[in-house]
């Protein structure tokens, strides 16, 4: 059994019905419902929803508040290597992209794990473009033990791995997983990943799962809008964040939206997502699964940023940079994945929270 | 003489315990701390950072106050245990929370871990509070491995839901014989105040405080509700079904009759 199996079923189901009629009763219900069916997450998602936004907002606070608090967790990327061996379109590490190329040493690395951990920050997410060559496991293994003496928590986002490899990783100190699934739709996605070993769908999908089951405390997971209807990407991620919910009920199950944001290289993407698409995409995951952590990323703007605080959100990059090596240009960065839309320091994004009356939340967790 | 609940040793006049989690800021939860004169706090070890440069929760808990940290995040009892020991290790007091959960969606304990780890720490010294679900047996379980208290939920953490639980914690009071705590889901100054009623020793609360409009009012209010519910307990509140006698006894008579022959 995998999600696989689900996704199957799925196959050609809902989605017409998300763009179209969905009776407003049938929103209303569902914005109240104490266990939302699927169908009922649909109904939220569907266009008729935009309607309720501000009855689901309520909702949506409600549960975040009980479950999480006035508190937002605040973790920053660390770009550890930009080779990638992938075409996919929509990326500045593309292989066909002609970009400066860099890999930082561990010496460079313990520079900018000192850099980001003088702000306060003790959440690290460690990423790498896909190569295993030029990144391999016992590379990203070195990295995090220069990491654990500066941060008490270390996720990673690099490519699939097996589940020994997870398991390997965790021993050194790697508690969390972020992998993002792209898009769910399989025939789609092997057109965005024609070559390279991301054209391997199955073996993306099954990732999270791999990693649950070598131990990982935390495993989030997302598609990029921009590449397909955002409605069915998120109801896709929906379900898949149940299924690890209900499959591994220990592992912290995350969700993201990142939206797609200018890079190197040509395409724009398919799809417009609007702010208002973002904002509904949040409070439907939030009705639909109160306890899933979901983090919005500097890809988003500063004001939009603020704004889905109260609405939902539990998790928030600070003080990010997309390029390799960019908070102490050691050796010079490398080209950024893509433009970041939030500027701001970790500091003023703490007095952001707190003029919010939100918790800044920076340490949650350490090695034991 | 004054009603104290003692526990490893120390004297607790103030029935209310509080959890520091969710709070909008650390200042807002030491106003909540100082209105409602609370004794015993618990602190996630997960969250409290030591290093120099950033605020410490530890720094805004008032002075005199016992912080009794807990084992959050911990899937079993091995990594409680490990927690316990960095908890102590980090200089704090012997008291620990064990929380041992491998349930996120209802963050319901897991009672057979909770006993493993209860039984482990007492042995090393700790004064061990384990967060359970009401279940005799576990508790009796709980008791032999040296827990100090025993922690019941009322209802599932943050549901604010009160005692759903209440025969079953009933019966805890009934039968175990250290303090049985209420901890979790109580979403009301009046939930804790029916728990202190029907005999529980404290409560321990945290969600209904701090995301309260006003932490503060409410956890004053919380507070107040459980003086009252202890002292109603202690009055003989008729309905406790413990402790309560009637002041001429009804079947007296019997007695008298027996005397006279």
């Amino acid at each position: 059994m995998s999600f696989y199996d689900i996704l199957r079923e799925q196959a050609g189901s809902r989605w017409s019905e998300l763009s179209s009629g969905v009776p407003a009763a049938a929103v209303e219900k569902a914005v109240l419902a104490e266990d939302p069916s699927p169908g009922q997450f649909a109904a939220l998602l569907s266009a008729g929803a935009e309607a309720h936004l501000e009855t689901m907002a309520i909702r949506a606070q409600a549960l975040t508040l009980k479950h999480f608090g006035r508190t937002i967790q605040l973790y920053t990327p660390l770009y550890i290597s930009n080779y990638c061996d992938n075409e996919c379109v929509y990326c500045g590490f593309n292989v066909a992209n002609i970009i400066d190329r860099k890999r930082l040493s561990p010496a460079e690395v313990e520079k900018e794990a000192a850099f980001l951990a003088s702000t306060g920050l003790r959440h690290v997410l460690v990423l790498t473009g896909e190569s295993r060559e030029m990144s391999p496991v016992s590379y990203i293994a070195e990295c995090v033990r220069v990491l654990r003496g500066y941060f008490s928590s270390i996720s990673i986002e690099v490519y699939p791995l097996a589940k020994e490899e997870y398991s390997a990783l965790i021993k050194e100190g790697v508690d969390g997983l972020t992998i993002y699934q792209e898009v769910y739709d399989e025939a789609l996605y092997a057109r965005l990943h024609g070559r390279g070993p991301k054209s391997d769908y199955r073996f993306r999908l099954d990732a999270p799962e791999r990693g649950a089951r070598a131990g990982m405390r935390s495993v989030n997971i997302g598609s990029l809008f921009g590449l397909d209807d955002w409605r069915k990407e998120v109801f896709l991620t929906g379900l898949h964040a149940r299924y690890l919910q209900n499959r591994f009920p220990d592992v912290d199950i995350g969700a993201a939206i990142p939206r797609m944001r200018p890079h190197e290289g040509l395409f724009t993407g398919a799809v417009t997502v609007t702010d208002t698409n973002i904002v509904q995409a949040i409070l439907a995951l939030r009705i639909f699964l109160p306890r899933l952590s979901l983090s919005v990323s500097t890809r988003e703007r500063s004001s939009l940023r603020d704004n889905l605080v109260p609405l939902g959100i539990t998790r928030m990059s600070a003080g990010s940079m997309t390029c390799v090596g960019g908070h102490t240009a050691a050796g010079g960065a490398g080209a950024p994945q893509f433009e970041i839309s939030d500027e701001r320091s970790v500091a003023d994004i703490m007095a952001m929270l707190k003029e919010k009356g939100y918790q800044p939340v920076l340490k949650d967790w350490m090695r034991i | 003489m004054t009603d104290t609940l003692e526990i490893g040793g120390r004297k607790i006049v103030n029935r209310l315990f509080i959890g520091t989690g969710k709070f909008a800021s650390y200042p807002v939860m030491r106003r909540a701390l100082e209105e409602s004169r609370a004794e015993v706090v618990t602190v996630a070890l997960r969250r409290v950072d030591s290093s120099s440069g950033t605020e410490n929760i530890l720094d805004y808990v008032p002075k005199g106050c016992i912080v009794m940290p807990n084992t959050s995040g911990a899937r079993n009892a091995d990594e409680a245990v490990r927690i316990a020991r960095l908890a102590r290790a980090s200089g704090s007091t012997e008291w620990i929370k064990i929380e041992v959960i491998q349930d996120n969606k209802y963050l319901l304990p897991d009672n057979l871990e909770t006993v493993k780890a209860t039984e482990i720490l007492a042995k090393e010294g700790f004064v061990v509070l384990p967060y359970m679900s009401p279940d005799l047996s576990m508790a009796r379980r709980l008791v032999d491995a040296g827990a100090a208290a025993v922690m019941p939920l009322g209802s599932p953490i943050g549901s604010n839901r009160g005692v759903k639980t209440r025969e079953l914690i009933e019966i805890l009071v009934r039968e175990i014989k250290i303090p049985v705590i209420v901890d979790a889901g109580l979403g009301a100054p009046s939930d804790a105040c029916e728990c202190m009623q029907f005999g529980c020793s404290a409560v321990l609360v945290n969600t209904a405080i701090a995301i309260a409009e006003d932490p503060a009012g409410m956890a004053k209010a919380f507070s107040d509700a459980v003086a009252a519910g202890r002292l109603a307990y202690r009055s003989g509140l008729p309905s406790a079904g413990t402790g309560a006698s009637a002041s001429s006894p009804l079947t007296g008579f019997l007695h008298e009759d027996s005397h006279r022959q």
